[in-house]
């Protein structure tokens, strides 16, 4: 009743432009999603629409061999998934150790080299060396190359991520609290791992979950430093085999055995799509949860960034 | 006297303690910052040497410190080539573009948005507006490619059943600033459409309740009262953004066009530039270093600029 007495009082939206508002957004939106229910559609017709027909809405012909396919491949694939998995949950979890202890002490407003350390890490968001030196010193001095660290070291600090961090801790976290964890004799590590974690756990889900993300997301590192395919993740995979249609065929020895007498009549087309699937569902299915988590770390890190 | 001294000594002890213990806490990601942030920055030199391989004990610092110094030849032979203005041409010319039309969408979107009464259908919207910003661009290039591919896209075979004939798109330059741009929207409008959002959800209600006493219709409140009350978040963006012209999004322009060969001169960029001269077999690391010396420098001083003209407009909206 409050509703429309307010509503009525704002003036009769006109209904041109209240369908004209919704139909506008409802269009972008379908087309945010079409293209992966295209995919999908793909992934499930068959070899031979896909010759016949091409990519379409309307297959001939159904068909989850693509996805039986999938599963017999074997080697390479379980392994870029395995790399992929073990990338984003170690290095997520280490990214956010480093970045809680980080903003945590640059939250303490009795750190003396608080002023300091903000400096230290923002400075790196105005001016950088640049691709070209960053990734001499990665693969030559640190020896970044052909291992798993060269995937998660380089994308494991973000001077965002902690702004968000330190944004979470000083609107959660009253400094009484501290004080009196002090004064109980507390020790800094276990008033930070006892106390601060268990309160500040929104902001560190946020953190968390922009950090997964981009490791799951990530192939530019492994364009740079990975040669050995042992090491490649899933994403970086699915952009080989864009870049050389037969990337199966070249590397059967790699897939295993079994796999490469198949390889005569695989699917190819519609596998591809199948892995583009294999890699957006995660995603998409915990994407509508943590939603309010992303946009509220998103919102921090733009604004006081 | 003697007690009080005493307590001072020991609460300065424990002051010194605790700066400690909090110093062993930055020390992981100082490690990093020094490692992966601070040191490359040192690498600038070989924007201004001729980098050569010390062969008497090889290593990247006895080669930078061994190689001749040559002021400014690289940036010379940087500028020289007819290609270096093209990428300096698309770098900027996407971004002005992509600036413009995503402040303008985003905002439009995010008032519409705003605007929508049914609070689920709202809601769907802004689920499904920002799914996009989830995708990384290997997955959009194959979403393209589903369009695009040459012997079986849905827009290639549509064009066979129409024409007979069907554009080579990834070896046609022509469509490519529009497919970009395209997909630079797609990717990114529902991300700071949200971020317009929540800056219109912060606006006080009161304002809204006056205007609508004053008879203002809807058109107007958006006008008076929503756009204005946007407009430190438009500036913070702007001048983000315009920072970063001299950078583009590799993943965008290197996956989506699969790096083909034959369209360079609308989808190199600089970064697209500095990695193709990277990869390359004997590729002029002195060359690709001053590229992002270049890149860098001017982002920067681009910056300053953006910050002091909205400064000058608007004192409260600048960054700093």
């Amino acid at each position: 009743m409050k509703k429309r007495i307010g509503k009525s009082r704002l003036g009769k939206p006109s209904i041109i432009s209240e369908i004209s508002f919704y139909l506008i957004l409802g269009m972008f939106c379908a087309a945010c999603i079409i293209p992966f229910i295209f995919v999908v559609i793909i992934s499930f017709s068959s070899e031979s629409s896909i010759r016949e027909i091409g990519y379409s809405f309307s297959p001939q012909e159904w068909s989850a061999s693509a996805y039986e396919y999938v599963f017999q491949l074997g080697d390479q694939l379980w392994r870029s998934y395995f790399n992929s998995f073990f990338v984003t949950i170690v290095g997520t979890a280490s990214s956010l150790l480093m970045t809680i202890m980080y903003s945590y002490a640059l939250f303490r407003k009795d750190f003396k080299f608080r002023n300091f350390f903000t400096f230290f890490a923002f400075f790196t968001t105005l001016f950088g060396g640049g691709l070209a030196p960053t990734f001499m010193v990665c693969k030559q001095l640190l020896h970044l190359s052909n291992n798993y660290a060269a995937l998660i070291v380089p994308a494991l600090i973000s001077p965002f991520n902690i702004i968000i961090m330190r944004t979470f801790f000083t609107t959660s976290i009253p400094e009484e609290l501290i004080e009196a964890a002090s004064i109980d004799g507390s020790g800094e590590y276990k008033t930070l791992f006892k106390i601060i974690i268990p309160i500040a756990k929104p902001g560190i889900a946020t953190v968390g979950l922009l950090t997964a993300l981009s490791y799951w997301s990530e192939w530019f590192l492994a364009m740079l430093y990975i040669k050995d395919s042992k090491y490649i993740p899933l994403q970086y995979l699915l952009m080989k085999m864009q870049n050389q249609a037969d990337f199966l065929f070249k590397n059967a020895s790699v897939i295993g055995v079994e796999a490469s007498k198949m390889l005569r009549d695989l699917p190819s087309a519609s596998l591809r799509m199948a892995l583009v699937v294999f890699i957006v569902v995660p995603i998409a299915f915990a994407y509508p949860f943590f939603q309010r988590y992303i946009i509220s770390g998103l919102t921090i890190g733009s604004v006081k960034g | 006297m003697a007690y009080r001294l005493g307590r001072k000594k020991k609460s300065s002890k424990r002051l010194i303690k605790k700066n400690v213990i909090l110093l062993t806490m930055v020390l992981p990601t100082t490690i990093w910052l020094i490692l992966l942030r601070y040191l490359p920055m040192f690498g600038i030199t070989i924007a201004f040497k001729d980098y050569k391989i010390y062969t008497k004990a090889p290593g990247l610092i006895n080669n930078v410190i061994h190689s001749k110094w040559v002021g400014f030849d690289n940036f010379k032979f940087l500028f020289a080539t007819t290609d270096s203005l093209k990428m300096i041409r698309n770098t900027v010319g996407y971004n002005l573009l992509w600036i413009f039309l995503g402040l303008v969408i985003s905002v439009a979107f995010a008032i519409i948005l705003n605007e929508i009464t049914n609070k689920f259908v709202a809601k769907t919207y802004q689920t499904l507006m920002f799914f996009p910003y989830f995708i990384s661009w290997v997955v959009v290039s194959y979403f393209v490619m589903a369009l695009l591919d040459p012997t079986s896209g849905l827009i290639v075979k549509w064009q066979m059943s129409q024409y007979g004939e069907a554009t080579n798109w990834y070896h046609t330059s022509k469509p490519w600033p529009i497919i970009l741009t395209l997909a630079n929207l797609w990717k990114n409008t529902g991300y700071s459409c949200i971020l317009y959002l929540t800056a219109i959800t912060g606006i006080d209600k009161t304002q809204y309740e006056a205007a609508s006493i004053d008879g203002a219709t809807r058109w107007q409140r958006i006008k008076y009262v929503t756009l204005p009350n946007l407009r430190t978040m438009i500036a913070i963006l702007l001048i983000m953004n315009i920072s970063k012209i001299f950078n583009s999004d590799f993943g965008l322009f290197w996956n989506v066009p699969l790096a083909s060969g034959s369209i360079l001169d609308v989808t190199q960029t600089i970064d697209t530039y500095v990695y193709r001269a990277l990869s390359a077999t004997g590729g002029n690391l002195g060359m690709t270093t001053a590229a992002g010396v270049f890149q860098n420098v001017v982002g920067f001083v681009c910056m300053l600029i953006a910050n002091s003209v909205v400064k000058r407009i608007d004192a409260d909206s600048s960054l700093f």
